[in-house]
């Protein structure tokens, strides 16, 4: 078995036993990256020399105290967590040069259990993208069709995982960003509830819907590593002081008696590939088999999230990137002219269309005459998006549907159409929107051989139900041992 | 909603971002869609709906007032694009 091939909790297991080395392991995923990484365009920046050093601090801890579960771990980093001293770009020009002077909370909790950053994934510029095609820098390829795009915008992460470039990463995820780039690379990804994972450190982009969360190749590899990151911080106001269970524990628990909600306005979403809904309903009949039983619910206000999600993020987003302006830090055109032309070239310069497209409209939705009719608005349906899954968790313990209504598509087929795009998100943006936690595992391949995720919503702080949910489906078939031909 | 070349301009006068032509053209079309569709939500009845800007409703998120971390110049000014002493160096404001 290659040593990248492993699995964290089978690296973890050699590691222990002292059968390989956080040395060995590191520089094998190195090569590795090096070999395949030119075909995959998962990394903007692989950490090198810097990891084997991690790595040799991990073997250090394991002789001196023992392994815990991430000692030695190599991961992967979306590029939109600082991480001192490594460049941190958020895939845009305009931060090209920019080195964090602190790590990140979860990056310092990562360190702490000894994990090693093995490099900074790609991802569109400022997480705002859904292919990871706005990335400012390179092009990531699907390891599955590198003619596909991986997803997005975690789409660098979820391909490195997929590629065994890394044993597990992190992304992001403000409208999907984690759950869709796993689904359509075959890998687990999991959006925690709103503020059960610190965002400090973590480049705010619609700082309402924003969450990290891990990506892995089976669900209790992410169990472990949001074990290691999850709990309250008192330097992200918004993070929430509820106790963190033990996530691995709970894992195996028989789903007998659990309830499924299938909701009704689901299966007839306009563009619902043929395939990801017979994969899905075919998911929903293996978790039957398992003990559960289905129940029909309705989310209402479906039909309205993707509009809702497209006035709120782009306002946030509108007003949590005001701060690039060539001041302190980043790019900066100056020409000697003043300031606001200053502001404006540095601003034209160093963004992309797609963030340039979505300042326009939150500014647009949040200036005065428009603030009430869009904003406003979009913030009042929101509630009732919220109410409706208050509802339905009533009614049922988890939300089975699908991740994305296609599997992944060929590069450069959507990008001149950004509102098609964005209908794209239809089933992932409304967990954003409610704060809910949402998990996505494999559950098939189209007859073109792309992956296909099945997508699990939670009540707020039940990621213990629902990593015990995708664990059992998981185990329950072999979609998970797939890998791609690389 | 459509959306005219002149919003466009004035939109991005007040997000400082500098646009050409075919950007303008181009964003006057794409951002009028969009907006088009998003005028679904009027449909929405909200009489007496309160507006959600936080999922997790939290009151009083304090700490204590404790200063913490680094706060030396270097470390402020390591991004600086133009640093002189222990100062960022910015074009002109006043005057």
């Amino acid at each position: 078995m290659k040593l990248p091939e492993l699995t964290i909790t089978e690296a973890h297991r050699l590691l222990a036993a002292k059968e390989i080395s956080a040395v060995e392991l590191t520089r094998a995923v190195l090569e590795r990256i090096d070999a395949l990484d030119d075909r995959i365009g998962a990394y903007i920046l692989a950490a090198g020399e810097d990891a084997l050093a991690q790595a040799a601090n991990a073997d250090a801890m394991i002789a001196a105290e023992g392994c815990r579960p991430l000692t030695g771990i190599p991961l992967g980093i979306k590029d939109l967590i600082c991480t001192r001293g490594l460049v941190t770009s958020c895939g845009s020009r305009i931060l090209k040069n920019f080195v964090p002077p602190y790590d990140a909370t979860v990056i310092g909790r990562l360190k702490q259990a000894g994990a090693v950053i093995c490099g900074k994934t790609n991802m569109d510029e400022f997480a705002m993208g859904s292919s990871t095609e706005n990335s400012g820098f390179q092009l990531t390829r699907n390891p599955w069709d590198t003619d596909c795009i991986p997803g997005g915008s975690s789409g660098g992460s979820a391909a490195a995982v997929a590629a065994d470039l890394c044993l597990g990463a992190l992304g992001s995820d403000t409208g999907g960003s984690i759950r869709q780039p796993a689904s359509h690379c075959s890998v687990v990804g999991l959006k925690p509830t709103y503020g059960r994972v610190s965002r400090y450190g973590l480049v705010a982009f619609a700082s309402s819907l924003d969450q990290i969360g891990p990506l892995g190749k089976s669900v209790s590899d992410c169990a472990l590593m949001l074990q290691a990151i999850a709990g309250h911080d008192a330097a992200d106001s918004t993070s929430v002081p509820v106790e963190v269970p033990d996530y691995a524990a709970v894992l195996g628990r028989e789903l007998k008696g659990l309830r499924v909600g299938i909701p009704g306005e689901y299966a007839g979403t306009e563009g619902l590939n043929a395939e990801v809904l017979s994969s899905v309903n075919a998911a929903v009949k293996v978790l039957i088999d398992l003990g559960a039983e289905t129940v029909d619910i309705s989310l209402p206000h479906t039909r309205y999230a993707v509009a809702v999600y497209y006035v709120i993020a782009p306002s946030e987003a509108s007003s949590n990137l005001a701060r690039y302006d060539g001041v302190k830090y980043g790019l900066r055109r100056d020409e000697g002219d003043g300031l606001i032309p200053m502001y404006r070239r540095t601003r034209s310069a160093g963004f992309g269309p797609e963030v340039q497209r979505r300042i326009i409209i939150g500014t647009y939705c949040l200036s005065a005459g428009y603030y009430d009719a869009y904003y406003g608005k979009a913030s009042q349906v929101r509630t009732l998006i919220v109410e409706d899954f208050k509802k339905a968790f009533e009614a049922c313990d988890v939300i089975a549907c699908p991740v994305a209504p296609t599997p992944a598509f060929r590069i450069g087929e959507k990008v001149d159409d950004p509102l098609t795009m964005y209908l794209s998100d239809i089933f992932t943006l409304s967990a954003n929107l409610a704060g809910i936690p949402g998990i996505s595992v494999p559950c098939g391949f189209s007859s073109a051989g792309l992956p296909i995720g099945l997508q699990l919503l939670g009540n707020h702080f039940d990621e213990a139900g629902l990593l015990r949910v995708a664990h059992q489906f998981e185990q329950a078939t072999d979609h998970h041992k797939k890998r791609p031909p690389l | 909603m459509k959306i005219t070349r002149a919003d466009v301009t004035y939109v991005a006068q007040l997000a400082r971002i500098d646009l050409s032509d075919e950007a303008i053209e181009m964003f006057a079309g794409q951002i009028g869609d969009i907006l088009d569709y998003v005028d679904l939500l009027k449909q929405v009845p909200t009489e007496g709906v309160a507006p959600t800007s936080h999922a997790i409703s939290l009151t009083n998120a304090f700490r204590e007032d404790v200063v913490s971390g680094p706060s030396d110049p270097d470390t402020s000014l390591a991004n600086a694009p133009e640093r002189e002493a222990g100062y960022f160096i910015v074009p002109k404001v006043i005057g």
